[in-house]
């Protein structure tokens, strides 16, 4: 009887609330921009808690205000898991009045956050995240892709790897959104300028042991190994590749690297290895000025992502005090109108699919004796301009740009 | 001695009422909703993990894939072939029942801490197949679960309305725990509980018992999973990781292993801890998990309700020392 | 050279990696069933243990300049204390009540380990280097055998050997195996049973330490290293049975193999093939390949 009582009570109230309004979401006074990214794990450095920093700096040099309006950042670790950056941007949104939310590391969270984002209509900036689904079969009007993607990567490395002997390949590919990605685009590249595939084998995010990988790579015979991993895994397979001897008889392909992978592993371990990067803090006499004072604060460069962290926050900043707004939608418009100048990029612009088009640098890593001074690694060996480097229209399967 | 069984009935209706007031006005004291949401599908998880261990003395340390299991295949359903959301948490249901029973039949071979590592390896076992198999997007999760209308006309788009429909079940779950437990099936399984043999000697198939108790126990898992789904929009294998079935353990040590409301409340505390936590800690939070179980083991076995009980029973009889209810008494042997 | 199409050195690389594995599967369910054998607990946090043995090797040789062969006898003594503290302290009001208790206060102590671990040195994992003595490898014609792998699968041989001759031979493991039957009678004889007991826990930490320091330059140290394995220890417990020690020896090396094999035919298969055989091992026969009843 009593659990009568207690049904029916609840069914009456559950009555009225149906009939409740929704609770308005307020903005406020202040711009809220949320970063979310891999603060402890296999991406920290080269993302990570610098790149919080260098978002918070960008809003620090613009003066902390804009359009009359305080500017507040929120910072958070994902720790690689979907679910987690999903719940706490959705939390930020509903709760926190979120206006904008950049994405980090880690692809299968940035596709889970440009989803949310995409329901809240916020703009979600996706700078770590490599996979170039968030502009293809899953682009959104409401995500912007940054800083690179993996078709940039393999578009930019593949060819000038094949051209120089390696025409066999095999794939070590991190078992997730991004590894698929990277391993996926590469091999159209690989196959188009006529080199083969021979196989590939996959390894979890953040394996621990690569040894039985390597055995598997060494009896496929293939000239080189495709690294379609990042971070920490990229480090790790090239250690164990070293370790296994099979560095002897194959050439090794980081189809993902940042200066800070170089930097762990020495200029003996991956001189003469070709990789794509989007800045380089050498690359100019603005990045210079920018990286040393990163350089002062962190005791080493930064990378190409914690550069893009700076200059998408400024990039939106602006936007903001162009469109005197930071509604979603007037400033995702904004933006599109808007140009990329600055020591991250020069003539940059915003692609119907959301990529954000700017060129990319095709990169050796030098020997030992030819770096001169402390982070001296590059030798920048080619360019490919903006519309070269990423998914051409035809190749296109997002529906937003047809 | 008739007046205090009374105040002990009374205050444990005063705690229910109170309970439903703030379920059902949560919204409108300023409760995020998808807190509570979460929270909800982690009591039912908890509820049905209490009804295999509080209730039959099975500690099962993989409940985690049932859970994973159905909020992987509601998602799949709902998602990719077009269910309406009843029917794709009725299915995850299914499902879970039906892993629940594969891996019944397995653990109950071997008894006690046997069944228990049994039932941890073998949700590793599946959790190692989630990673494979392409439906679930492995490290990605299966993203992108819409979330219906209810019985094809009743949009659960809004937090407020699906909120309400979660609290319904949620107390249909509540009561249906009591039924069973209530029942001539539930008290065998609670005479399976105190004393195995003495079951099986009067003349019980306690294999059948054990492995219907499972099965249902699973079911119900699979519900707060297939919940879970609908509310976040995504299914990963977080879902399925051993550390949630310990978890799920600590919420039902911490709230009272054995009684009604301990579960529901070990759930709340621990996911309002986490969340609490999550930004301001980081790692820390694994320790103070951790360091809740230990706690919880070593001085305070019963949980809050348990606990709670056991001092009101004090307070009444001045003779007897307090007893308690529950599998906490497994010590006293 | 190739068997069923696979080439042998990567047939017999794969078989070795294996044995690798299988040989710490052996030392950590030896410890296992040693510590249950005598306390009556499933020491989940034994995983923990061996993480926290490679740990105390890297930080060694990192802040202290401790070598490998130091820290070999250095890091099983520190867990050893370590595993005295949580005996005296945590574990001994648990041996009269239901043995999950047991396990969900061991499972609470490695949640504990790995959290701080992980705060302290983040959860990417550091590299231990291969003591000079044991880097590169032995061509051996048919296959190139990296040294520190065959050194690690003859250690833990030497030691489980060891331990197995230390519990069945001599008269300190026929106490201890008394005591395991009937603490009472034993400390009647006048055996310090509760000390004996203490001893038996530290010597499974140091066990499972020892593995850790072994398992070090092999792979990545990192917080989670433990809690991985340490569901893999379970299954090839619950397939050995916990009676026996060999058993518990043959068993581990033995799923090593197997795993190592079905890396070469059928890799996406080998996280889940001890778990397979555990269930198949369950319906033929429910006490273990060596276990006597429960």
């Amino acid at each position: 009887m009593l659990q009568l009582k207690k049904i029916s009570a609840a069914c009456a109230l559950a009555a009225l609330g149906f009939a409740a309004p929704a609770q308005a979401q307020i903005s406020g006074d202040v711009i809220k921009i949320g970063f979310i990214t891999d603060m402890s794990g296999l991406y920290a450095d080269i993302d990570g808690p610098a790149g919080a920093e260098m978002v918070r700096q960008a809003v620090a040099d613009m003066g902390g205000m804009v359009a009359g309006k305080k500017v507040e950042v929120l910072v958070a670790d994902h720790q690689n898991k979907a679910d987690v950056a999903a719940a706490k941007a959705r939390e930020w949104f509903d709760q926190q009045g979120l206006d904008m939310l950049i994405g980090g590391t880690n692809s299968g969270t940035a596709l889970a956050m440009a989803k949310v984002a995409a329901e809240k209509k916020k703009p979600f900036l996706a700078v770590g995240a490599g996979s170039s689904a968030l502009t293809n079969d899953q682009c959104s009007p409401y995500t912007i892709h940054y800083a690179y993607d993996t078709v940039a990567m393999a578009k930019t490395t593949g060819p000038a790897v094949v051209k120089s002997g390696g025409k066999s390949w095999y794939f070590l590919t991190a078992d997730y959104a991004f590894g698929t990605a990277l391993q996926g685009d590469a091999t159209n590249v690989v196959k188009a300028s006529g080199g083969t595939v021979v196989g590939s084998v996959r390894h979890p995010l953040s394996a621990s042991d690569f040894s039985s990988f390597m055995l598997q790579a060494q009896s496929s015979k293939a000239q080189i190994l495709g690294l379609a991993n990042a971070g920490g895994d990229t480090i790790n397979s090239i250690k164990a590749a070293n370790e296994f001897g099979v560095t002897k008889t194959m050439k090794l392909a980081g189809l993902l690297m940042f200066i800070n992978d170089i930097h762990s592993l020495g200029l003996k371990a991956t001189q003469g290895m070709y990789l794509t990067d989007s800045w380089y803090w050498n690359q100019s006499p603005e990045s210079r000025t920018w990286a040393k004072k990163f350089f002062e604060k962190f005791k080493r460069m930064p990378s190409s992502l914690q550069a893009a962290d700076y200059s998408v926050t400024q990039f939106y900043l602006n936007a903001v005090k162009a469109a005197n707004s930071d509604d979603g939608d007037k400033t995702m418009e904004q933006m599109r109108k808007m140009k990329v100048n600055d020591m991250y990029t020069k003539n940059g612009y915003v692609r119907a699919d959301g990529s954000m088009i700017h060129d990319m640098y095709l990169m050796q890593v030098k020997t030992p004796e030819s770096s001169t001074t402390p982070w001296d690694y590059y030798n920048v060996v080619a360019t490919s301009k903006g519309e070269e480097a990423y998914l051409t229209k035809a190749e296109s399967k997002c529906t937003l740009w047809k | 001695m008739t007046a205090a069984p009374d105040r002990n009935t009374q205050l444990a209706r005063i705690g229910l009422f109170i309970g439903l007031a703030v379920l059902v006005l949560a919204p409108f004291i300023g409760l995020y909703p998808v807190f509570m949401m979460k929270a909800l599908c982690y009591a039912i998880f908890a509820c049905a993990f209490n009804l295999l261990l509080g209730f039959t003395g099975l500690l099962s340390f993989g409940h985690a894939a049932f859970l994973g299991a159905a909020a992987y295949a509601t998602g799949w359903l709902v998602r990719s072939a077009g269910l309406p959301p009843e029917l794709g948490v009725l299915a995850g249901m299914a499902f879970a029942a039906l892993l629940g029973l594969a891996v019944g039949l397995i653990a109950i071979r071997r008894q006690g801490i046997y069944f228990a590592m049994i039932t941890l390896a073998m949700a590793q076992m599946i959790y190692f197949v989630w990673l494979q198999v392409p439906f679930t997007g492995g490290e990605d999760g299966l993203q992108g679960v819409p979330r219906g209308k209810l019985f094809g006309v009743l949009s659960l788009a809004s937090d407020t309305t699906l909120y309400y429909v979660i609290a319904a079940v949620f107390v249909a779950v509540f009561l249906f725990i009591m039924r069973v437990v209530h029942s001539p099936f539930g008290q065998v399984l609670k005479a399976i509980r105190e004393n195995e043999p003495r079951a099986i000697s009067l003349g019980y198939d306690v294999d059948r018992y054990k492995l219907l108790a499972f099965v249902l126990s699973a079911a119900l898992a699979g519900l707060g999973g297939a919940l879970k789904t609908l509310v976040l929009g995504f299914a990963t294998l977080s879902d399925a990781h051993w550390s949630l079935s310990g978890e799920v353990i600590l919420m039902s040590l911490l709230g009272g292993l054995g009684t009604f409301a301990g579960p529901v409340i070990g759930a709340f505390t621990i996911i309002g801890l986490q969340d609490y936590l999550a930004d301001r800690v980081g790692s820390y939070v694994t320790v103070i998990i951790g360091a809740i179980f230990v706690v919880c083991v070593v001085a305070f076995r019963r949980g809050f309700v348990g606990e709670l009980q056991a001092g009101l029973k004090r307070r009444a009889n001045y003779t007897a020392p307090g007893a308690g209810e529950g599998v906490g008494n497994k010590e006293d042997r | 050279m190739e068997i069923f199409g696979i080439p042998l050195q990567a047939f017999l690389g794969q078989l070795l990696l294996g044995l690798v594995n299988g040989s710490f599967y052996a030392m950590l369910s030896l410890g296992l069933a040693v510590i249950f054998g005598l306390l009556g607990i499933v020491n989940f946090a034994h995983g923990a243990l061996y993480m926290v043995g490679a740990y105390v090797a890297w930080v060694g040789l990192e802040k202290f300049g401790i070598n490998y062969w130091a820290s070999l006898i250095i890091a099983p003594l520190v867990v050893g204390a370590l595993g005295v503290v949580v005996e005296r302290l945590l574990l001994r009001h648990l041996y009269k009540i239901d043995p999950i208790y047991g396990l969900l206060l061991t499972f609470g102590l490695a949640l504990i380990a790995e959290g701080l671990f992980r705060e302290q040195f983040g959860v990417s994992g550091q590299q231990y280097p291969v003591p000079e003595a044991l880097q590169g490898a032995t061509n051996l014609g048919f296959m190139v055998l990296p040294n520190y792998r065959a050194w690690v699968v003859v250690a833990s041989l030497v030691v489980c050997l060891g331990t197995w001759f230390v519990i069945e031979r001599t008269r300190l493991g026929a106490t201890l195996r008394a005591g395991t039957e009937n603490p009472a009678l034993v400390q009647a004889f006048g055996i310090n049973v509760p000390l004996m007991v203490m001893l038996t826990y530290a010597g499974g930490a140091g066990l499972a330490a020892l593995a850790g320091v072994l398992a070090a330059p092999v792979i990545q140290v990192t917080p989670l290293m433990g809690s991985n394995l340490i569901i893999i220890v379970f299954a090839v417990v619950v397939i050995g049975g916990m009676g026996s020690i060999l058993g518990s020896i043959l068993t581990g090396l033995g799923l090593g193999i197997v795993e190592g094999l079905t890396k070469v035919f059928y890799p996406e298969a080998s996280n889940i093939v001890v778990f397979v055989i555990m269930a198949i091992v369950l319906v033929i026969r429910p006490a273990g390949l060596f276990g006597k009843e429960a």
